[in-house]
């Protein structure tokens, strides 16, 4: 009489692939594609996350540097004071933004589906 | 006052004898008496167990409401496998009922919660004992009535108390204390029932395996 038995590791394995499951399901949202590049509101690049590159885009503050990755996009230089959008780091997910505001520069992820409608910053 | 002769003399024999009985002054005795079994005196001890524990447990602190390592199921378990499924669910309701009755939540969302979880727990519980026992040992019952359990209070709050998709989000860390705290207790209960049975002096006090 053993303690753990060949049918106790299995449910034990299923219950552990169960809550991976659930968890990837629950909690990972879906991966973005495409990046989205915005300047004082209006699109000035539209760009597949497939191969590096790298965008620079002009505000009221001066260049903002966008830096583009297969599958993951980030702000990698900002003039504006906080560095908020610098601070995010790399994008992956659909529907995160990165917006720097001051220098009305923003930076979206997009996947197949949109996680929103709509949003107003 | 005419009393009849047969029910004054069924005053005389002894209380659990008689029924009702008419007294020398003319008042009458009704005497009801509940036959309890050796069967409800068990169930109640471990019932009464199962009631201390949850009892014990309301006192953990818990980050998220309804994570819990549900040590009442340890005893509920060891019902199962030592009396049988209906036992089980004796004990397993009468725990709801008293709970409630004494953590002052009766009829109140938690205890619908914990009845719906139990409820679920002891239908997968139904199923899960007719898995062959030379494979699936009391670790495996233990963790698929939590899964039972948490997926019953889940469903339940999900459609009566939090309609829409705010538990959805909180489904994997419900998950995974089901899955942790039902190993754990698993091996707990399959290590009381590997020990070796104690004196019958012992098994009259305390050791929840034994009790006769």
């Amino acid at each position: 009489m053993t303690t753990l038995r060949t049918g106790d590791a299995l449910v034990l394995l299923a219950g552990a692939g169960f809550v991976i499951g659930l968890t990837m399901f629950a909690w990972g949202g879906e991966r973005g594609d495409t990046a989205v590049i915005r300047a004082a509101g209006q699109v000035v690049k539209t760009t597949a996350l497939t191969h590096a590159q790298t965008y620079s885009v002009d505000g009221p503050l001066g260049a903002t540097r966008i830096e583009i990755e297969p599958g993951r996009a980030r702000v990698a230089a900002d003039p504006s004071p906080r560095q908020l959008c610098v601070k995010q780091g790399w994008l992956t997910q659909s529907g995160q933004a990165a917006l720097c505001l001051p220098n009305q520069v923003s930076l979206e992820i997009r996947g197949r589906t949109a996680a929103y409608d709509t949003l107003g910053y | 006052m005419l009393i009849d002769p047969k029910r004054r003399a069924a005053c005389e024999r002894p209380a659990h004898a008689r029924r009702s009985c008419a007294r020398q002054d003319g008042s009458f005795r009704i005497n009801i008496e509940l036959p309890v079994t050796a069967d409800d005196r068990r169930i109640a001890r471990l019932a009464a167990l199962a009631i201390g524990l949850t009892l014990a447990e309301a006192a953990i602190p818990s980050p998220v409401p309804g994570v819990k390592p549900g040590l009442a199921n340890i005893v509920i378990l060891l019902v199962l496998l030592q009396y049988g499924w209906r036992a089980a669910a004796w004990v397993s309701a009468l725990r709801v009922l008293a709970g409630g009755l004494l953590l002052g939540s009766l009829f109140a969302p938690g205890f619908w919660l914990s009845a719906a979880g139990a409820l679920v727990s002891l239908a997968v519980l139904a199923l899960a004992r007719h898995l062959p026992g030379r494979y699936f040992g009391p670790v495996s019952l233990s963790v698929l009535a939590a899964f039972g359990h948490i997926g019953g209070q889940l469903a339940l709050a999900g459609w009566w108390l939090l309609p829409g998709a705010a538990l959805l989000k909180l489904l994997p860390v419900f998950a995974a204390a089901a899955l942790v705290f039902g190993a754990v207790n698993g091996v707990v209960v399959a290590r009381l029932l590997a020990r070796p049975a104690p004196s019958a002096r012992q098994s009259a006090t305390c050791i929840p395996p034994s009790i006769p």
